[in-house]
């Protein structure tokens, strides 16, 4: 185990040591102390390392994360595991605003609450929140799969394209152009698997599902009022 | 006169009720749409044709042309990047996007770009490998949409621009219509073919410059602090943009006039939003200079740059680079009269061809059709371009000796007058023979 700490050492020499693991490495294993809330945090790394930082951290965190294990024992500040492209971000507390945001793959849990925007314009990335979201989430998301299984606020999915999304509680609103849609056996098995990844005590008989109505992907002026 | 050879009163044409605004008015009724085009604005507004150079005499001292050197190098990014961008010369290729323009079009951008010594800029849709293989410097553009956008690409990009918005629609966002979404362009952008592919008017995870600052330390951070990083701006509020983006951490402003061009978006957002070019300039200048940062955080101005005059009183003005981007594609060969037959089929003529979103572009430019963009050869295009950036360079070169300087960069405000007040206003030069400009104490 590597043990940084972020205060005494500062920040560019923790994402340089982070960014120059690779495939072979030895250092797979890190901790990071002292994260006080800074930004930044574990970004743009590339290589299967598992890195747990101590505390909560400010914006950015994981952010555009390959490869790499990433937890947070804390909460973490906005745009956490933003565009991710592959790899695992676990949040042990809250996010806040756009979690996940224009994510291409890979999977983040936030076993607390999720604020606004979270999977906004999401692109592949598989999400999936223990408590509830905030309002805008999904907001224009393109692919991918939005869990949550509390309530979700506001205008979900929101003007989008072929993202999903599957929530156990209630949905205060659904945004342009999302609807409900069927539950089918094959969004059960995908519910099944991201379930059973993420930790969560939850069956995906308890869900359902929302997505694009598809009305909005091409102009039209009859549809005004919508946008 | 009328059959009693009384005068009669002639028929006389509304200017507000003009004949082009009833013929919008009339269409708009027809279609319930309004009027998408590319471009930027083609009214008229002050512009650099406003200004003109004193060149040298008695108080001057003019260097020798073809003989005296008169440098155009310019390096960008000079205040965090460990490697700042050089170019040989101060004309950029502006960002446009793969999918707005076809394939070939980009690659012959990166040819000529690169043969003149200077540097190409993506677009929406992500870095395609011809375009990083065929630009020797290519800026990668960040962009509300998040398009393509991946570290690997980041890393590979010579300079990182954060698109907060663009003179052609300041607070807009844009739509690539479905026609122009093929197999691959919708691969790229993570979407199905053939619909209609939004890109956000804001950046999904920042909101202002307090968090753009962040946004910027965290680029910096997955790309080892290698690398530029310059935020383009719409021209509105030049002066205060240009502060904020000094704060928020920009080693390079790029400020974008509203003769900038776009692919696509409403008429009326682009020609009744935001500021003429020549309007941005002295206000952002002043900026950096309030902020002891002028040459430190380098300035480029693009929106209807087309002359090496133009080139000149830009930087005369303050600018340290410009950058073009509808003088490149018709330098590659938009509008092009040999096409007229085809616009005239299309319902419009050379030199008027705007609808760039419908993908039908004769000249194969702002096309993903297969069989239309097989006319436009890189090497070919990409070789007029290069000439066309060096006779800019040229030109500008040619003024600057003029005036006494022997680097594009010593043009100042003093070797500039206007011919208008409109112009002398907003470039802050003196009226042509006078020693005053409006708002100019002393008056």
């Amino acid at each position: 185990m590597q043990t940084y700490d972020l205060e005494a050492n500062g920040l560019r020499g923790l994402n340089s040591a982070l960014q120059e693991q690779n495939g072979g490495t030895n250092k797979t294993a890190w901790e990071i102390v002292n994260a006080k809330g800074s930004h930044a945090i574990a970004v743009g790394l590339n290589s299967p390392i598992e890195v747990t930082v101590k505390g909560s951290t400010g914006y950015y965190c994981a952010g555009m994360n390959q490869q790499a294990t990433v937890k947070v024992e804390g909460s973490v500040g906005p745009g956490v595991a933003e565009n991710m492209m592959s790899g695992t971000v676990i949040v042990e507390g809250d996010a806040s605003q756009y979690a996940g945001a224009t994510g291409h793959g890979g999977l983040l849990v936030i076993k607390g609450n999720a604020s606004s925007r979270c999977g906004i314009s999401m692109k592949g990335i598989d999400i999936v929140v223990h408590g509830n979201i905030g309002h805008m989430c999904a907001f224009m998301g393109q692919s991918g799969n939005l869990v949550v299984l509390g309530d979700a606020g506001d205008a979900l999915g929101d003007s989008c394209y072929e993202a999903r999304f599957f929530v156990r509680g209630s949905v205060k609103s659904l945004g342009a152009d999302c609807i409900e849609k069927e539950m089918r056996p094959e969004h059960i098995e995908i519910l099944k698997d991201l379930l059973a990844r993420a930790g969560a005590d939850a069956k995906p008989e308890e869900f359902k599902r929302y997505g694009s109505a598809r009305q909005l992907y091409n102009f039209d002026v009859d549809n005004a009022q919508a946008y | 006169m009328d059959s009693n050879n009384i005068p009669r009163t002639v028929p006389i044409q509304s200017a507000t009720f003009s004949n082009p605004i009833n013929a919008e008015i009339r269409r708009a009724a027809a279609t319930g749409i309004y009027d998408i085009r590319g471009g930027g604005a083609k009214r008229k507004v002050p512009h650099f044709d406003d200004l003109l150079f004193l060149g040298a005499s008695i108080s001057r001292y003019p260097l020798e042309g073809y003989r005296e050197k008169c440098e155009t190098k310019v390096t960008l990014g000079t205040r965090f990047a460990k490697k700042p961008i050089e170019l040989d010369i101060p004309v950029t290729i502006a960002g446009m996007s793969f999918g707005a323009l076809s394939g070939p079009a980009k690659e012959a951008l990166g040819r000529g770009a690169s043969a003149a010594g200077t540097s190409t800029t993506t677009g929406d849709g992500g870095m395609t490998p011809e375009e990083r293989g065929h630009s020797s410097k290519l800026v990668y553009q960040y962009l509300p949409s998040r398009y393509g956008m991946n570290p690997d690409d980041l890393r590979k990009a010579d300079a990182i621009e954060v698109v907060v918005g663009q003179g052609a629609k300041p607070g807009g966002g844009g739509m690539l219509l479905g026609q122009k979404i093929s197999d691959r362009v919708a691969e790229m952008r993570t979407l199905p073919k053939g619909i209609d592919q939004r890109s956000a008017c804001r950046h999904p995870d920042w909101t202002g410059p307090d968090d753009l600052e962040i946004k910027i330390l965290e680029l910096r951070e997955i790309t080892d602090w290698q690398v530029p990083i310059y935020i383009k701006v719409g021209g509105t509020r030049p002066y205060y943009d240009t502060a904020l983006a000094v704060k928020a951490g920009a080693d390079v402003v790029v400020l974008d006039g509203m003769q900038g061009g776009t692919a696509a978006t409403q008429d009326v957002f682009i020609e009744h939003v935001g500021l003429p070019t020549l309007a941005c300039i002295r206000p952002a200048v002043q900026a950096l200079q309030d902020l002891g940062v002028h040459r430190e955080v380098q300035l480029v101005v693009s929106g209807g740059i087309r002359t090496g005059a133009d080139v000149a009183k830009a930087m005369a003005l303050g600018a340290d680079a410009v950058a073009i981007g509808t003088a490149a594609l018709i330098a590659l060969g938009d509008n092009d009269p040999k096409w007229e037959s085809e616009y005239q089929k299309l319902g419009t003529t050379t030199g008027a061809y705007d609808d760039w979103h419908e993908g039908m572009d004769p000249a194969g430019i702002t096309t993903q059709d297969p069989e239309l963009m097989k006319r436009v050869d890189p090497v070919e295009a990409g070789r007029r371009l290069r000439n066309y950036l060096k006779v800019m360079t040229l030109e500008a070169q040619t003024i600057a000796r003029a005036c006494g300087h022997n680097h594009l960069h010593n043009l100042e405000p003093e070797d500039l007058c206007a011919l208008t007040m409109e112009a002398a206003a907003m470039a802050r030069v003196p009226l042509a023979g006078t020693d005053w400009y409006p708002g100019k104490a002393g008056f």
